[in-house]
C-alpha cells in the first residue's frame, strides 16, 4: 500500500481529478495548501503573486492506494496536471503502513478501496 | 424644452410673488418665492445616498455568488462602474438622458458637462428640489444599470472588455432609453407607459442586455456539472439586505420629493419584497424540500424588481399581488427555463431583472389604480385596458432595442479589445489575471 501525496497547480485540480477519474481512482482528499519550490516563490511564468513570504497557493491531493494503482495514478496526476512551467508542482509516493475504515473496522487492502 | 425659458418664467413668477408680498417682512417673502421644499431636498438627497449603496451591495450579493478565485473581480466591476459612469454622466449621459428632446429619441448635448444644471429647481423634472439633485439621484440609476448587467457574465470577462462594454452600453442603451421613458418629449412617456422607478429602464434594459451577454459569451468552463457553489453565502445575504435597504431610495425617492407618494412606494417596496421572499422560500420547499438562504434573497430582490415599476401606483395588497407572481415566475425561470435552454446566466441577471422587471412592467398594467395615484392610470383589474397594452409594448420596445444594441456592441468590443478571458486565465481566477490580487489569504 502507498500513500501519494502530490502537489499541484491549483487551476489544474479540475483536470487531475477528472484524469483520476478515468482510471476509477475515486477516493482523494484535496486541500489548499502553500509553498515553494525551486522557483522559490518568487515567480512563476504567469503567476507573479506573492504573499505570506514569497509563499505560493497550492493544491494538495492525497490518494491511498494498492500497488497495482500506484503507477496509474502517478501517470495521471503528471499528465493531467502538466503545464510546462516551473512550479507545477511534485508527486510524493509514500509507504502506507495500515488503513482502518472507520465504519467496518475493516483493514489493509480491503479498506483501502 | 429649453433650461433658459423655463428659468426664465421662475423668475417672472418669483417677481410677482414678491409684488403680492409686499406688505410682509422680508424674510416671508424669500421665503414664499423659493421654491426649493427643504424636505423633499433632503428626501432625494438620502435617497441618492441610498441608490448610491445598492451598487456596492449589489458587489456584495454577486460576489458571495461567485467562486472564491472571482470575488474580487465582481467587486472591481461595480466599483469601476462607479467611477466610469458618474464621470460620463458629467461629461455627457445626464444631457443625452434629460436634456432638450431631439424628436424624443435622445437629448440633445446643451447640457454637457452639466451646463446650466444648477441648484435652481427644473420644474419639468422635479419642481421642488435643486436641479443637481434631480440630476445626481438620476446618475446612481445610471450607474447601477450596468452593473447588474454583470451577474450574466460574472467570471469569465476580461476587465478591459467589461470597461469599454459599460461605457459603449451606458452611452448607447441607458441612456436612450432613460430618455424615451422619463425625459420630456421621450416617445415612450408620450405613451403614456408607467415606469415609476426604473422597472424598463433599469431591470429590463439590463436583463435584455444580460441574456445577450450571457449568449454571446458563452458557458462558464466546467458549467454546469462542475460549478463550485456560491463561495461566501452570508456575504451575498448581506448585499441583498443592504439592497433592499436601498430600494427605499431607489423607489421611494422616485417620488423627488417626501410626502404621500414617497410613502406609498416605501410601504408597497417593502410588501412586495417581503411577500416574494417568503413565497420564494415556500416554493423551495415544496421543490427541493428545503427552504433556502439562496432562494429566499432571490426571492426578495425579485419583488423588489418587480414593485420598482408599480411602487407609486398600486394598493398595498396589489403590492403584494406583485410579491406573489413574481416570485413564481422567477422561480420558473430560474428553475426551468435556464436549465431547459441551457445558457449560463451565471447570477441569473437575466432570470431575476430581465424576466422580474417585464411581469413587473405588465403587473402595472394589472394592479395601478388612479385611486392611489391620479397621476397614474387603471389598470386591467380596476377596468382600464389601455394600460396593459401600453406597458407591453414600452416593455418590448425596451428588451427588444437593448438585446440588440448590446449584441451589437458585444461584438464590437469583443473586435476591439476581446471580451472572454483565455481558458488558463478563466481556471486561475479573474482576481489574480485581471487584477494581480487575491480576496482572500491562506495563511494568517
Amino acid at each position: 500500500m502507498k500513500y501519494i501525496v502530490a502537489i499541484i497547480q491549483p487551476d489544474k485540480l479540475d483536470d487531475v481529478l477528472a484524469a483520476l477519474e478515468a482510471k476509477e481512482i475515486h477516493m482523494v482528499t484535496v486541500s489548499n495548501v502553500m509553498g515553494r519550490g525551486r522557483q522559490k516563490g518568487i515567480s512563476e511564468v504567469y503567476r507573479s503573486h506573492k504573499e505570506g513570504g514569497s509563499l505560493l497557493k497550492k493544491t494538495k491531493l492525497e490518494i491511498a492506494v494498492n500497488e497495482e494503482f500506484v503507477q496509474p495514478t502517478m501517470e495521471a496526476i503528471q499528465k493531467s496536471a502538466l503545464t510546462g512551467n516551473v512550479g507545477d508542482g511534485k508527486i510524493f509516493v509514500l509507504d502506507l503502513g495500515q488503513v482502518m475504515r472507520i465504519r467496518t473496522a475493516e483493514t489493509g487492502r480491503l479498506a483501502i478501496g | 424644452m429649453n433650461f433658459i425659458r423655463k428659468s426664465g418664467g421662475r423668475w417672472a413668477a418669483a417677481l410677482a410673488l414678491a409684488f403680492a408680498a409686499l406688505p410682509a417682512a422680508a424674510e416671508d417673502a424669500a421665503a414664499s418665492i423659493n421654491p426649493i421644499n427643504t424636505g423633499d431636498t433632503a428626501w432625494v438627497l438620502v435617497s441618492a445616498a441610498l441608490v448610491l449603496m445598492m451598487t456596492p451591495a449589489l458587489a456584495f450579493f454577486y460576489g458571495g455568488l461567485v467562486r472564491r478565485k472571482n470575488m474580487l473581480s465582481v467587486l472591481m466591476q461595480c466599483f469601476a462602474v462607479m467611477g466610469l459612469v458618474t464621470v460620463q454622466w458629467v461629461v455627457l449621459g445626464y444631457s443625452l438622458s434629460f436634456g432638450p428632446s431631439l424628436k424624443g429619441l435622445i437629448g440633445d448635448l446643451s447640457w454637457a458637462g452639466l451646463a446650466g444644471v444648477g441648484t435652481a429647481p427644473n420644474p419639468d423634472y422635479a419642481g421642488t428640489i435643486p436641479h443637481q439633485a434631480f440630476m445626481i439621484y438620476q446618475c446612481m440609476f445610471a450607474v447601477i444599470t450596468p452593473g447588474l448587467i454583470l451577474g450574466a457574465f460574472a467570471e469569465r470577462m476580461k476587465f478591459s472588455g467589461y470597461v469599454l462594454f459599460s461605457l459603449l452600453w451606458t452611452t448607447l442603451v441607458y441612456d436612450p432609453v432613460a430618455h424615451w421613458v422619463w425625459g420630456v418629449g421621450g416617445f415612450i412617456r408620450s405613451w403614456g407607459a408607467l415606469d415609476f422607478a426604473g422597472g424598463a429602464v433599469v431591470h429590463v434594459n439590463a436583463g435584455a442586455a444580460a441574456l445577450a451577454a450571457a449568449l454571446f459569451l458563452g458557458k462558464r468552463r466546467g458549467y454546469p456539472a462542475q460549478m463550485s457553489p456560491p463561495h461566501n453565502l452570508p456575504l451575498a445575504v448581506l448585499g441583498a439586505g443592504l439592497l433592499w435597504f436601498g430600494w427605499f431610495g431607489f423607489n421611494g425617492g422616485s417620488a423627488l420629493g417626501s410626502g404621500a407618494l414617497a410613502t406609498t412606494a416605501f410601504v408597497n417596496t417593502h410588501i412586495a419584497a417581503a411577500t416574494a421572499g417568503l413565497v420564494w422560500a415556500i416554493l423551495d420547499m415544496l421543490a427541493n424540500r428545503h427552504a433556502t438562504m439562496l432562494g429566499t434573497i432571490t426571492g426578495a430582490v425579485a419583488g423588489l424588481v418587480a414593485i420598482t415599476p408599480a411602487a407609486g401606483f398600486v394598493t398595498p395588497l396589489g403590492a403584494m399581488g406583485i410579491g406573489v407572481t413574481v416570485a413564481l415566475i422567477c422561480f420558473g425561470s430560474v428553475m426551468y427555463l435556464k436549465p431547459k435552454f441551457g445558457y449560463d446566466d451565471s447570477l441569473d441577471a437575466f432570470g431575476v431583472h430581465g424576466v422580474g422587471g417585464f411581469w413587473g412592467a405588465l403587473a402595472t398594467g394589472l394592479w395601478a389604480t388612479k385611486a392611489v395615484n391620479p397621476a397614474g392610470a387603471d389598470g386591467l383589474f380596476y377596468g382600464g385596458t389601455g394600460l396593459f397594452l401600453v406597458q407591453l409594448k414600452a416593455t418590448l420596445v425596451t428588451a427588444v432595442y437593448s438585446f440588440v444594441v448590446s449584441w451589437a456592441l458585444l461584438k464590437l468590443t469583443d473586435l476591439l479589445v476581446g471580451l472572454r478571458v483565455s481558458d488558463t486565465d478563466e481556471r486561475i481566477g479573474l482576481d489574480l489575471t485581471q487584477h494581480r490580487e487575491s480576496a482572500y489569504t491562506l495563511i494568517d
